[in-house]
């Protein structure tokens, strides 16, 4: 299924009060309230889920599976982001939580552990052969990807074409259910217990392959209140749980876990969608050409502070760090083997990375020109306070949707009020007029 | 009947590296706006940048417009400043009169110029001592 414009989340307009928190926050400037709720502007939300983060009324609703509908598969494998290790009180071990994927209902349960160190020496490979401009970026948060396709198509070519660790993990997950239990492929479902919607979105229509590994998500803000239990039950049993995660693996749940050949002084490492905006600018306009590699993620501290998490993003950043002391820190990936299938192409992406233009305020040019005269004459006419009680995020944006018949000049307050002023000024000379003419008449 | 035109005017002020970059910026985002192919926008978007922050470095202060025709996409800087004593001089590749200051701020390698010159298709730069220097470029949109 690839639909051009699908997006993980829903703005709920029973729900919406029209507070414009969310209009504030999208980075992109992909909301507007109109008759009172919050809507989105399909070809420029990037899925970052900062609306769902302020939203105080639940109104954005993500579009991840429900943790109940996961059944009617032959066999269902969970593959949890790293995020979900950090989010449980206590010293809840990463085994224990896979024990407890397991005993709610998934058949399996698999780390990102041996998919991480791949990537990691995926991407060693891949430096060691590329010849284009400097620097790459990062293309394992889906956010921080669709953001390059809209706002910076090119930087398209400069994305890095590698597959994530969570593709990786279930592909392998999946060919292992397969030979393990003798159904086909395509029987096998692989569930990603996600951090964001974001990822999602990359599940339905992942840029740079036909189609992904990954069948469904599960948010973990959904899967918490079902697993906590559980958790305390396999705690309780003190059945002995295999551990199978690693240091690296935990590492990746805020940053990427970069090879040895990339010396971190030559790379740069950027967190947040406003400072994510910055660098792709100077990339842009081609001033870090001195990196070899910018990591970008849209949130604050990696995806440990995903909209879909319940724990404090500090807290589960600590965490981690916590956890990767304490697990081991040996490396599962076989260089011999890594290097044959990087040379078969198992770990890249399988198609360009497209483009997301939004449309333009015209289809032809002459159009175009006559509509950026008229939103200039508009915008020129406005406070240029962004106050935002028209609906529109900037008085910018409100230039560019009045001009595509989106949004009406009268919605702008400011101006109401100025105009308001001035008929009242009009009414009382007229009235001050008036009485002086009367006086006149009486002497 | 007269041809449909864009005119967009920027003010830019020498010294001032916080806002640097933000006029170029502004020029490329309305040209994606408008539909513009990409690659003719990246010229345009090179070479205004580099024209604003030779203005932004060598110059007290700076008119940048912007015109949009059907047929081409004009940059017109005019700035008052030094202005350049010799032109042929400061078009060679490498020739940069940049400060340490600037040098550390990752400019002064002397390819400006040239390269506004490489992404243009028509180009013409005058200047006079003492008063400033004026630049027109056009890309065709064709
Ligand atoms: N607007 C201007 N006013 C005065 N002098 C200028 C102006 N633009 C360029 N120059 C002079 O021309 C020289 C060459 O300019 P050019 O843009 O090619 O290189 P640069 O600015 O020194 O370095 P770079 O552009 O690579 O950062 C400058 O060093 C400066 O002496
Ligand atoms: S998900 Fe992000 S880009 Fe999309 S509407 Fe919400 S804040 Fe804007
Ligand atoms: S940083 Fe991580 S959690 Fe946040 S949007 Fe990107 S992938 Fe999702
Ligand atoms: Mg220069």
């Amino acid at each position: 299924m690839t639909d051009a414009h699908y997006h993980s989340i829903r703005f709920d307009a029973s729900a919406c009060h029209g507070c414009m928190a969310c209009l504030r926050v999208c980075p992109t400037q992909a909301i507007r309230v109109r008759r009172g709720h919050a809507v989105m502007i399909e070809d420029r939300c990037i899925d970052c889920g900062e609306c769902i983060k302020v939203c105080a009324k639940n109104a954005v609703v993500p579009l991840t599976a429900s943790p109940s509908g996961l059944g009617g598969y032959d066999y269902t494998v969970a593959i949890p982001s790293p995020a979900l290790y950090t989010q449980f009180d206590g010293e809840v071990t990463p085994g224990t939580i896979l024990q407890a994927l397991r005993n709610s209902g998934f058949d399996e349960a698999a780390t990102l552990s041996w998919s991480c160190g791949a990537v990691t020496h995926a991407i060693e490979l891949y430096f060691a052969e590329y010849r284009g401009p400097g620097p790459l970026i990062s293309s394992f948060c889906p956010s921080v990807v669709r953001l390059v396709q809209i706002k910076y198509p090119e930087l398209v070519d400069q994305l890095l074409p590698v597959l994530s660790p969570r593709e990786v993990a279930a592909r392998e997950a999946k060919r292992k259910a397969a030979a393990d239990t003798g159904l086909p492929l395509d029987r096998v479902h692989a569930v990603y217990v996600t951090p964001c919607p974001a990822k999602m979105v990359s599940i339905v229509d992942h840029p740079g392959m036909e189609a992904s590994y990954i069948d469904s998500a599960v948010g973990i803000s959904d899967l918490f209140p079902l697993l906590a239990p559980v958790i305390r039950e396999v705690q309780t049993s003190h059945a002995k749980v295999p551990e199978t995660e690693t240091a690296a693996g935990l590492g990746w749940a805020f940053s990427i876990n970069l090879p040895s050949t990339l010396p971190a002084e030559d790379t740069l490492s950027v967190w947040g969608l406003p400072n994510v905006l910055r660098i792709l600018d100077d990339i842009d306009k081609g001033k870090l050409q001195r990196y070899t590699f910018v990591e970008c993620h849209a949130c604050f501290e990696g995806c440990v502070s995903g909209a879909l998490t319940v724990e404090n993003p500090y807290v589960a950043r600590a965490r981690a760090l916590r956890l990767q002391q304490s697990l081991p820190k040996r490396d599962l990936v076989d260089a011999a083997e890594m290097r044959a299938r990087h040379e078969r192409g198992e770990f890249r992406t399988t198609v360009p990375f497209a483009v997301r233009p939004p449309s333009p305020l015209g289809r032809d040019i002459v159009t175009a020109i006559a509509r950026m005269q008229e939103r200039d004459g508009i915008a020129a006419g406005l406070p240029g306070i962004d106050c935002g009680a028209c609906g529109s995020p900037t008085c910018a944006t409100f230039a560019e949707d009045v001009v595509m018949g989106e949004a009406e000049q009268a919605q702008c307050v400011v101006l109401r009020q100025g105009q308001l002023e001035e008929q009242l000024a009009r009414l009382a000379a007229q009235g001050a007029a008036a009485t002086q003419e009367r006086g006149r008449e009486i002497r | 009947m007269t041809e449909a035109e864009f005119v967009r005017a920027y003010e830019i002020v020498g010294a001032d590296f916080t806002n640097a970059g933000r006029a170029s910026t502004s020029i490329k985002e309305t040209l994606k706006n408008m539909g513009l192919a990409s690659a003719l926008i990246r010229r345009v978007a090179i070479a205004a940048y580099e024209a604003e922050m030779n203005t932004v470095m060598y110059a007290r202060r700076a008119t940048m417009t912007l015109h949009v025709t059907p047929a081409d996409v004009t940059i017109d800087v005019q700035d008052e400043g030094p202005g350049i004593p010799d032109i042929q001089l400061a078009m060679q590749e490498g020739y940069s009169t940049a400060t340490a200051a600037m040098r550390e701020m990752g400019f002064g390698a002397g390819m400006g110029l040239p390269n506004i010159r490489r992404n243009a298709d028509q180009f013409a730069i005058t200047s006079e001592v003492n008063r400033g220097t004026a630049l027109v470029m056009t890309v065709h949109v064709g």
